[in-house]
């Protein structure tokens, strides 16, 4: 779960570098942008749910 | 009061002995902000591991700048012109600076580019701290000083390279038509959010201290030592912040020396505003207002200020600040007993969080056309590339240097296992409920 989450945040920025190279309409751009965003929102989200340790966990 | 010159991607015009000399003593003052920052991460620690929290600021800014010198001012770029890019769509992406090693040719560099220098210096052990204060109590010094090289070497040139050395983010105004490129005269993404997306990176590996989320209940309170070192660290830290953002504006931005006093005020009003906000915020959600929470929540007013204070208004500062002081304190306790993050400084809200919001702040107040999008895509870049990228290396790390100390050690303290004595030898160590 931990390394897929940290995986997808990559594809996240190559969509943003993708509107970049795709879109030259700064609107569509930014929504373009806002999707790759929204993609390295999910993998940290993902990757953040992973690492959550299992309650006593931390106990000795 | 926003007196900022046009923005511009292109090399700044040589600059005045009487700018030089005033910007050089600017950064003079900027390490009051480490301090600042290494007194605010000793005193949220426990008193059985301050001698070491306070050693570790230390030995992890000594390490993270001679790491720089060597191997990293090359890496930025900052004293050459050549670097490691490739060429696709018709543009060019620089990756990496080429320049020389060991600073070969300081002397005959341009006063510009030595103050550059001086600032990515300053920066480094920043940026290299900032985390230490996520591991306290369990993070070994070894791994501490092992990560800080890591971070001084690969992680912040890399950065610096993009956003500050002529790099593929600073270009996007040149290349693609997005306002000035990506704009960061402080080091809000280069020092702060790197610092706490390293610091997650960190707390993800090292995992939390011993008994911190129990079996029941809520998560167990793990005070700070001293509310006085913390709060004096806040206000160390506000002079030093006030020189650093101001330097960055000369440097990073080629601002006239009249836009100097808008950007300190907005620095000031930034921190203020986000300290009114928490103080608020936790009046209203704990009956008082909490004290460590105020600290972070003046301190993410500054982070945030680093990004925006030479581009907004005294009104959108204030606005800007707010922002941060209203939501780090709430975002503290999300990552605390939402998700079991154990991050006794809160650098991941106050640097990371805060960072990144000053960050878009910057593109909404900045006037250029297409900022905002420029500001996206260089967040873009720290969350998607940065982050596993140290994520990574500090795995690996891990292997070779291991980041967490051993149980024993966590029980008498970071003072006594690591450095055999206490910052607070008449102190008696008093048995923690949560190892019975």
């Amino acid at each position: 779960m931990k390394y897929a989450g940290l995986l997808v945040m990559p594809a996240g920025f190559f969509l943003t570098l993708a509107a970049l190279l795709l879109f030259p309409d700064p609107t569509r751009r930014l929504a373009f942008v806002m999707c790759g965003l929204a993609v390295e929102a999910m993998g940290l989200v993902v990757a953040v749910r992973g690492h959550m340790p299992a309650r006593g966990a931390s106990r000795p | 009061m926003n007196a900022m010159a046009p923005i511009t991607s292109a090399p700044a015009a040589a600059m005045s002995e009487a700018v030089f000399a005033l910007t050089l003593a600017l950064l003079l003052l900027a390490p009051l902000a480490i301090a600042g920052i290494a007194l605010i991460n000793a005193g949220l620690g426990r008193s059985r591991s301050a001698a070491q929290a306070l050693l570790g600021n230390l030995a992890l800014g000594a390490v993270a700048v001679i790491v720089f010198a060597l191997v990293g001012t090359s890496f930025a770029g900052t004293l050459g012109t050549s670097e490691i890019a490739f060429h696709a769509a018709g543009k060019t992406w620089g990756v990496l600076g080429r320049g020389p090693f060991l600073m070969h040719g300081l002397g005959s560099a341009t006063p510009q580019a030595q103050l550059a220098l001086i600032f990515e210096f300053m920066a480094v052990a920043m940026a290299a701290i900032i985390p230490w204060g996520s591991g306290a109590d369990r993070w070994r010094l070894a791994a501490g000083i092992a990560s800080a090289a890591v971070l001084a070497g690969i992680m912040f040139p890399l950065a610096a390279h993009w956003i500050w050395g002529g790099g593929w983010l600073a270009q996007l105004g040149a290349n693609f038509g997005l306002g000035a490129g990506f704009l960061d005269s402080g080091g809000a993404a280069t020092v702060h959010v790197l610092g706490g997306l390293t610091a997650l990176a960190l707390v993800w590996i090292a995992g939390p201290r011993r008994g911190k989320f129990p079996r029941e209940g809520l998560s167990t309170a793990i005070p700070g030592h001293n509310a006085v070192y913390v709060l004096f660290g806040c206000l160390l830290a506000l002079v030093g912040w006030l020189a650093w953002n101001a330097a960055g504006a000369v440097i990073w931005l080629h601002a006239p020396l009249a836009a100097l006093p808008g950007t300190a005020i907005n620095t000031l009003l930034s921190a203020a505003a986000a300290l009114l906000a928490t103080y608020s915020v936790t009046r209203f959600r704990f009956g008082k207002p909490d004290a460590s929470l105020c600290a972070n929540g003046w301190l993410a007013g500054l982070v945030t200020s680093t990004a925006c204070a030479a581009l907004a208004t005294p009104a959108e500062a204030i606005f800007a600040g707010a922002v941060a002081g209203f939501f780090t304190p709430l975002l503290v306790e999300v990552l605390e007993l939402a998700i079991s993050i154990d991050d006794p400084s809160g650098a991941i809200a106050v640097h990371g969080a805060s960072g990144l919001w000053g960050l878009v702040a910057a593109g909404f107040f900045a006037p250029q056309a297409g900022q905002l999008t420029a500001q996206l895509v260089g967040i873009a870049a720290l969350l998607g590339i940065m982050l596993p990228l140290v994520y990574l290396l500090f795995a690996l790390l891990n292997r070779v240097v291991e980041f967490r100390v051993d149980p024993d050690g966590e029980r008498i303290g970071m003072d006594l296992h690591e450095l055999g004595g206490g910052a607070y030898p008449e102190f008696v160590i008093h048995r923690d409920e949560s190892y019975r």
